[in-house]
């Protein structure tokens, strides 16, 4: 257990951001669903076959916040952005900046969930084309397809204050 | 220059800093005489950075006390079978693809019932594993007799399966009680007093056939597989690469029957 500890402490940050304020409703849901993977790591370390660490965490947790997210889609919940943590505003800097953070990630929230994953597998968490294929159970040419497609649909998002991206976004819904 | 054409997976690959230095170096070199390229791909990095940015303060707060790994590890401990009874609850409930591929061969065998031969395994390891006056009834010096017992009491010939050749004796067995009915136990230790308890019992169907699978809960794994109709499952505190080749000798053993 002790070279689980060593392997798997380091990555628990990341796996908070996973989903905080990204996907879960609020903090004390994303880091019960931390807890929770946490938990089947520390009983399936020995079952873990070779491979990276990091995309077998991720693996788990993305499974386990897959069947949550249908649970809560069959209970007809929505999710939105959790904005807490705004309370203390330090400067106008930061202030500016904070609401240019808010505001991509209110636009990551547009995405189709499966773009969103891959976009924050790879460009947030690093995994590999490779890894972010293993941990979403798809093949690596979709896991590109669905990059590109995640990173243009943010860009127009972002883009979005001219009329004619207005009208593109609007025929994409 | 190389003869292979820039791509899209190229562009994001360079974005998100994943080409070798010489592909790198040729798209830059293409971004540097594409300048409507270059403005797409700066965008895509402009946006990494804003996520990263945005996402960067939570992976920096504190860990809560319920994230710590260390209790955990701890709390698992002094209750290692609450995994087997939520794997158990899982499947009652249907819910599969939980955790990945290393669930995937749990769920596969729900049907087969080798989960619950599993369970019942562990559970006994945890019972009568630890016990240093009784661990088994009848001792290995009487084997025929253990033989005998168990073979009239599972209703088929059972080999009690010889673990000399992997460094662990027969320390004896007894029947234990399942929900499925009556099993055996067999118990080995090794020179320094490790403990491996293997579990046998016949499954609902005769003609029943499942491959072994690695199985574990907390610090007790183990493998599980059914021949014949009859299931098997080896447990233990040591890592299944250890057990995997003596589980490989009593399939082999109990099939030379």
């Amino acid at each position: 257990m002790k070279d689980m500890l060593v392997q798997v402490e380091p990555l628990i940050p990341a796996l908070r951001r996973r989903y905080a304020r990204v996907l879960m409703r609020d903090r004390a849901a994303a880091d019960d669903l931390v807890q929770d993977c946490l938990e089947r790591a520390v009983s399936r370390w020995h079952q873990r076959r070779d491979g990276s660490v990091h995309a077998w965490l991720f693996t788990i947790l993305h499974n386990l916040a897959i069947t949550q997210f249908r649970q809560a889609t069959v209970r007809g919940r929505h999710m939105p952005i959790d904005d807490a943590g705004e309370q203390e505003l330090v400067s106008a800097a930061a202030q500016e900046q904070r609401l240019i953070y808010r505001d991509v990630l209110s636009k990551l929230a547009r995405l189709p969930e499966e773009q969103r994953a891959v976009l924050l597998l790879v460009a947030v968490e690093d995994l590999s084309y490779a890894d972010a294929a293993k941990v979403l159970g798809v093949p690596v040419g979709t896991v590109m397809s669905r990059l590109s497609r995640a990173r243009e649909r943010l860009q127009q998002e972002m883009d979005a204050v001219g009329p004619r991206n207005v009208v593109a976004l609007r025929s994409l819904k | 220059m190389s003869q292979r054409p820039i791509t899209e997976d190229d562009l994001h690959a360079y974005v998100d800093q994943a080409l070798e230095p010489e592909r790198r170096a040729e798209v830059a070199s293409y971004l540097d005489q594409h300048p409507d390229v270059a403005n797409r791909v700066a965008d895509f990095a402009n946006q990494r950075e804003q996520l990263r940015g945005a996402l960067a303060s939570i992976a920096d707060e504190p860990l809560p006390a319920e994230l710590n790994l260390s209790h955990i590890i701890e709390s698992r401990k002094r209750r290692p079978l609450r995994a087997w009874r939520a794997i158990a609850a899982m499947l009652l409930l249907g819910i599969g693809g939980l955790g990945g591929w290393t669930m995937r061969s749990v769920v596969q065998d729900s049907s087969n019932g080798l989960s619950a031969l599993a369970n019942e395994a562990a559970y006994t390891y945890g019972v009568y594993a630890p016990d240093r006056v009784r661990p088994v009834e009848i001792r290995a010096s009487d084997s025929a007799e253990l033989t005998q017992w168990i073979s009239n009491r599972l209703k088929q010939p059972v080999k009690v399966p010889d673990l000399s050749v992997s460094g662990y004796r027969l320390m004896g067995g007894r029947l234990v009680a399942t929900s499925h009915g009556p099993a055996a136990m067999f118990m080995y230790d090794d020179d320094r007093g490790d403990r491996l308890v293997v579990l046998t019992r016949p499954m609902s169907s005769r003609n029943q056939d499942a491959p072994m699978m690695p199985q574990s809960s907390g610090n007790v794994a183990g493998f599980a597989w059914i021949d014949d109709g009859l299931g098997y499952t080896l447990v233990g505190q040591l890592p299944t690469d250890t057990l995997r080749p003596i589980a490989n000798e009593i399939r082999k053993q109990a099939r030379s029957i």
